[in-house]
């Protein structure tokens, strides 16, 4: 659970180094270790080797995804995300695939709608394209999640500008001001 | 089609009784756990048998196995491997995800709950408390019979006056929102939602994301069983009383306090459709005391507080995917009732509940990670459930409260809205284990 204490002050500018494992003191989650809330909020970076002769299909899964998030912008609104990148980079004669996401909640804690999202909204998962994801995952979200974990490589170093604000606080802070915007010139 | 004939009739039906009795089991040796089980069996009711002879059976009888349990059966290697990892692991390895530390760690867990020869639970409820010791008195013979079964503790459930519905120590009315399984019959009330896949409840059928799938085997195992987390919650009635005279002045502004806890006046009436005032009507009427939602009629939090217990844990049109996250809910209180002009007597009273789903880690655990124990659901930061959350002393409970114009003039400071900070020292003490139950055939027979 994200047990995190009120954070600092977000006009403060911070940064937070982070041991190997990828969390200071052992915290057990439904589903492994949890990782901390940084400077950079919660997040994931997964790299995993694609399935030869997938590069293609990544990219087309990226057109899938504009075209889902065009039609209905919301519907990935469960994750509480901030960003998400998607990368392909060789090494050698491999392709890899990165999948970075900045986001407000626990690694673990809303996995299971993310499984159901993705089989919702008919995306066939980009992760089908790497080697050793279960090909059972739609039905088995516990091997989804260890496919996630045991891929995930956690920041040795984590940055925030306006450190631990969620992505809510951010949208309300925009809205509060075109309302003030509006108010401004009722006022005219 | 639901097999009701081979269901346990505590995952369909709730049986009119004012009291019960939980005892906690342990099989010294497989052939005397067996021999229990075979003669417990015959006064096992399966749904079918108890909605045909609700109206004059007395007593009601529900059976179901931890992990080790199932071993110590004689379950083998190869069937226990198919269980989900959180099943296997039990209830005391994931305390920590469940908020179970502190005063509620399992080092503190009473009745031997704790211990891995904890190995089966029978739940009796009964219409009276004759019929409660008559078959306590059967249970003890059945069990001298039966080598190596031994009961490490047992509970007594007594209801607690008023007797005509049901509420908890507290004095808050329960029993308002329960989820309804597709193809058993029952209707939902108005705000209760769609009825659901039996799957999500009930091992072997098509739950809410399609068939069934990642069963225990063989398939005897799982088809028609469940899984079923129990929880003792002690209630701490004194200080809870306390704390309400601590924060209100007049008996109507506790009464409030208390709503702003669980998100419904203690009468049942919920705070989004009487939010100034107790509706005691409304609070009784089961076609509206559950028909409201939060998005829409308070998405702020003025009514019911985001942190509050019934927005915790069912945050209705405000959390996704609800429709995998919902438990049935069986169990009673226990404990002397304390008058409302009584100091606290020491005595312990509480709740001993237990919450039935088709997957621990999905359901159950979810509701007490995410939904009952992290501060920062709904970005409240500081806060856990008020109910039944994990308190420390270290956390708070906000009640936003509505700027009023006539009070908060501006340009003197804008009023943030956030409203008071209480601070509320819950019930500790959990105990907890999850059981299957036990599935097979099932004929009604009087204790032998």
């Amino acid at each position: 659970m994200s047990d995190t204490p009120k954070q600092n002050d977000w006009s403060k500018p911070a940064a937070m180094a982070i041991p190997k494992e990828g969390f200071f003191k052992l915290e057990q989650g439904r589903y492994g270790p949890v990782y901390p809330k940084t400077p950079a909020c919660h997040g994931f970076t997964i790299i995993a080797k694609i399935i030869p002769g997938r590069e293609e299909v990544i990219r087309e899964y990226g057109r899938n995804i504009e075209k889902a998030v065009a039609g209905n912008p919301h519907c990935l609104a469960v994750l509480k995300l901030h960003y998400l990148r998607w990368v392909l980079f060789d090494i050698g004669k491999d392709t890899y695939f990165m999948y970075q996401g900045i986001f407000d909640t626990d690694f673990d804690k809303y996995t299971e709608d993310a499984v159901g999202l993705f089989t919702k909204l008919g995306i066939r998962t980009v992760f089908e394209n790497l080697e050793g994801f279960p090909a059972d995952w739609q039905t088995n979200a516990p091997a989804f999640i260890e496919f996630v974990r045991e891929h995930q490589c956690p920041s040795f170093l984590e940055y925030g500008e306006y450190p631990y604000v969620s992505s809510d606080e951010i949208k309300k802070a925009l809205k509060l001001k075109a309302a003030f915007s509006d108010m401004l010139d009722q006022m005219q | 089609m639901l097999e009701f004939d081979d269901i346990q009739y505590i995952l369909l039906t709730r049986a009119p009784a004012i009291t019960g009795r939980y005892e906690f089991l342990s099989f010294r040796n497989s052939a005397g756990g067996r021999a229990w089980l075979t003669a417990i069996l015959e006064t096992v009711h399966s749904v079918e048998q108890a909605r045909a002879s609700v109206g004059k059976d007395n007593r009601w009888v529900s059976v179901a196995f931890t992990w080790n349990g199932l071993r110590a059966l004689g379950v083998d290697e190869a069937s226990l491997a198919t269980f989900p990892e959180e099943f296997k692991q039990g209830m005391v390895a994931r305390a920590e995800v469940l908020g179970d530390t502190g005063a509620n760690h399992p080092e503190n867990w009473l009745g031997g709950l704790a211990s891995p020869d904890l190995h089966a639970i029978v739940v009796l409820f009964a219409r009276d408390v004759a019929e409660r010791q008559r078959c306590e008195a059967e249970h003890q013979r059945l069990i001298a019979q039966c080598e190596g079964v031994e009961v490490l503790s047992s509970l007594d459930l007594e209801a607690t006056p008023p007797f005509d519905y049901a509420h908890d120590h507290f004095g808050y009315r329960d029993r308002m929102s329960q989820p309804v399984i597709e193809g058993s019959g029952e209707e939902p009330t108005p705000g209760s939602g769609a009825p659901l896949k039996a799957g999500e409840f009930i091992l072997g059928y098509p739950d809410e994301a399609g068939p069934s799938v990642n069963q225990p085997q063989p398939e005897i195992l799982a088809r028609n069983g469940s899984y079923m987390a129990y929880r003792r919650l002690q209630e701490h009635v004194g200080a809870f009383r306390d704390f309400l005279k601590n924060h209100g002045q007049t008996p109507e502004e506790q009464e409030l306090v208390a709503a702003k806890l669980m998100g419904r006046w203690r009468s049942g009436a919920p705070l989004v459709l009487a939010p100034d005032k107790n509706d005691p009507a409304l609070g009784a009427d089961p076609q509206r005391n559950n028909d409201f939602n939060y998005k829409q009629q308070d998405p702020v939090g003025y009514a019911v507080p985001l942190g509050s217990h019934i927005r915790r844990m069912n945050p209705r049109d405000t959390a996704a995917n609800m429709n995998r996250r919902r438990m049935i809910r069986r169990g009673g209180t226990y404990g002397p009732h304390l008058p409302e002009d009584a100091p606290e007597d020491g005595v312990e009273r509480g709740i001993a509940a237990f919450v039935i789903c088709a997957s621990l880690i999905r359901q159950f655990e979810f509701a007490q990670n995410v939904w009952a124990n992290d501060r920062n659901f709904h970005e409240l930061g500081n806060e856990r459930d008020p109910i039944i959350g994990n308190q420390d002393g270290t956390l708070e409970y906000k009640i936003p409260k509505r700027p009023d114009p006539e009070k908060n003039h501006w340009p003197s400071g804008i009023h943030d809205g956030a409203g008071r900070r209480l601070l509320f020292s819950a019930r500790p003490q959990g105990a907890s284990i999850p059981c299957v139950p036990r599935r097979g055939p099932m004929r009604r027979c009087e204790f032998t």
